[in-house]
């Protein structure tokens, strides 16, 4: 093996993510993938890689890798955080060389939840129906990284970025979500409660969905709504009226009727609220 | 031929497309996968709908074009030319003394009537692998368990609404159990990985009484 990290330290969680699996939703295999794909996509591109190559997804900081082998480019991407190599602060959003054996470490981030690892060439554990990622949902894809795992890197391309900073996303201050409304909107009493009210992230979520807190949104009928398809985003109210927005590893059919379904590129920035932080909605029409 | 389906907005990537029956649902969504089309990215049919999701990059406007333009086969045709997968099972479920009262049928008859009758797969969905099947008739229609099992053994095949599965590995399940098989329902050195695709049919033979 020419090139791999060796995990020391995972913090809360941390897991292989890429962009998922296509396709698969009608046997019941979600997309999965990063649960933000922006930051995936960002490291992948300041370090050359293909923008669906695999990374660790870090939640609230906590890993540490040693560099085998070869030594390799990398960067930290998501939400900022404290980064070492062997000690030295190297930073967040910016591309670093760790030589072989060296220690990369990721602190906890200032603001937002989850940080991605890349490095240049990818970690390639073995892919499962066409991706690495892990789904927590179904258990498919890597096991999640513990102390002792060792991720072999792919082998890096010719070509380099022109870029090897960016500047990293600002994930403090409130967030508004725009949603669409959804296909089952009257199924609650009022829909509009949605809008209307500043909803607090509840420690009841991960990467299949997120809680939110607040006034609950009864229900308007009594009767069952028969399963539907689900997707990254939709915002589903089970019988209690707490919302669920749904993200990476979401179930591919539920039974509860989803009120709002919050644009595709917001889903992202949803990744990155942490229990505790207050999130909003705003309706946008559909394109 | 029913009218059109309802297109129902669901975000910026994807629309709900509303049918009358998981018949129709999966008609259309067997219709629509024939298509083949550049623009879909996903189809997860479900029991009355089916949820369409886009392509990047394609706008909503021409994925409604092309939703409204599918035309599926009457009822169930499209499935015909299909082969039919034989599920073998033992029928000693611990509901089945329950599904015989709630169907007013003996033990025996229900039995008869799951062998009976061919089954198809209407949409996946619970766990990879799990598939809900609708029948032909509804002599077998019965509610879920009042309370969930919190482990149900992988092989059990259950009845739940209108729907039978087959649970593809040990996990928790509400549905009332009637028997047990031993066929490999998800297996990842299998292509496709799922024995029970949508649109797939299947007829279940006893074995071992």
């Amino acid at each position: 093996m020419s090139r791999a990290l060796r995990v020391h330290a995972v913090g809360p969680e941390a897991l292989v993510e890429d962009l998922g699996r296509r396709g698969l939703s009608g046997v019941g295999v979600g997309r999965s993938g990063a649960a933000d794909r922006a930051a995936l996509r960002q490291a992948n591109r300041l370090l050359a890689n293909q923008e669906g190559a695999a990374a660790i997804e870090v939640t609230f900081g906590g890993l540490d890798v040693e560099v085998v082998g070869e030594g390799s480019w990398c960067c930290v991407t998501g939400a900022p955080c404290p980064v070492t190599v062997d000690g030295r602060e190297v930073g967040s959003h910016t591309v670093f060389f760790a030589e072989p054996g060296a220690r990369v470490r990721l602190g906890a981030p200032t603001a937002g939840l989850r940080s991605y690892l890349g490095v240049r060439g990818g970690v390639e554990p073995e892919d499962v129906l066409g991706s690495r990622s892990s789904d927590v949902m179904s258990g498919l894809g890597p096991a999640p990284l513990e102390v002792g795992t060792v991720l072999p890197v792919g082998c890096p391309g010719e070509r380099f970025s022109d870029l090897d900073t960016v500047v990293a996303p600002d994930l403090s201050g409130e967030v508004v979500l725009r949603a669409v409304r959804g296909p089952r909107d009257g199924w609650v009493a009022d829909a509009d409660l949605l809008v209307a009210t500043a909803w607090t992230v509840t420690d009841r979520s991960n990467r299949v969905g997120m809680r939110l807190g607040g006034p609950p949104l009864a229900h308007a009928r009594d009767d069952q709504l028969p399963s539907e398809g689900a997707w990254r985003g939709a915002v589903q109210v089970p019988p209690d009226g707490e919302p669920v927005l749904f993200l990476a590893d979401h179930p591919v059919t539920g039974g509860y009727p989803v009120v709002a379904v919050v644009v595709d590129a917001d889903v992202d920035r949803a990744a990155q609220l942490r229990p505790g932080d207050t999130v909003r909605f705003c309706w946008v029409e559909a394109p | 031929m029913s009218a059109a389906p309802a297109l129902l907005p669901y975000g910026d990537r994807a629309v709900l497309v509303e049918l009358g029956s998981t018949e129709a649902a999966v008609d259309y969504a067997v219709a629509l996968r024939d298509r083949d089309t550049l623009l879909v990215d996903e189809v997860v049919p479900a029991a009355r709908t089916v949820l369409v999701v886009a392509a990047e990059g394609t706008a909503l406007a021409d994925l409604r074009a092309l939703l409204a333009d599918v035309a599926p086969a009457s009822a169930g045709a499209a499935a015909t030319d299909q082969p039919v997968v034989e599920v073998a099972v033992t029928y000693d479920g611990e509901d089945l003394a329950d599904v015989a009262r709630l169907t007013g049928l003996s033990e025996r008859e229900v039995v008869a009537a799951h062998t009976g009758q061919e089954w198809r797969v209407a949409f996946g969905g619970f766990a990879p692998g799990f598939g809900y099947l609708i029948g032909e008739d509804e002599r077998l229609h019965v509610p879920r368990r009042g309370e969930s099992r919190t482990r149900v053994p992988a092989g059990a095949v259950g009845l739940a609404g209108e729907y039978s599965g087959i649970y593809p590995r040990s996990s928790p399940g509400g549905w009332q159990l009637i028997g047990r098989t031993d066929v490999t329902l998800w297996d990842l050195d299998r292509d496709p990985p799922a024995l029970l695709a949508p649109g797939t049919r299947v007829r279940f033979v006893e074995v071992g009484r």
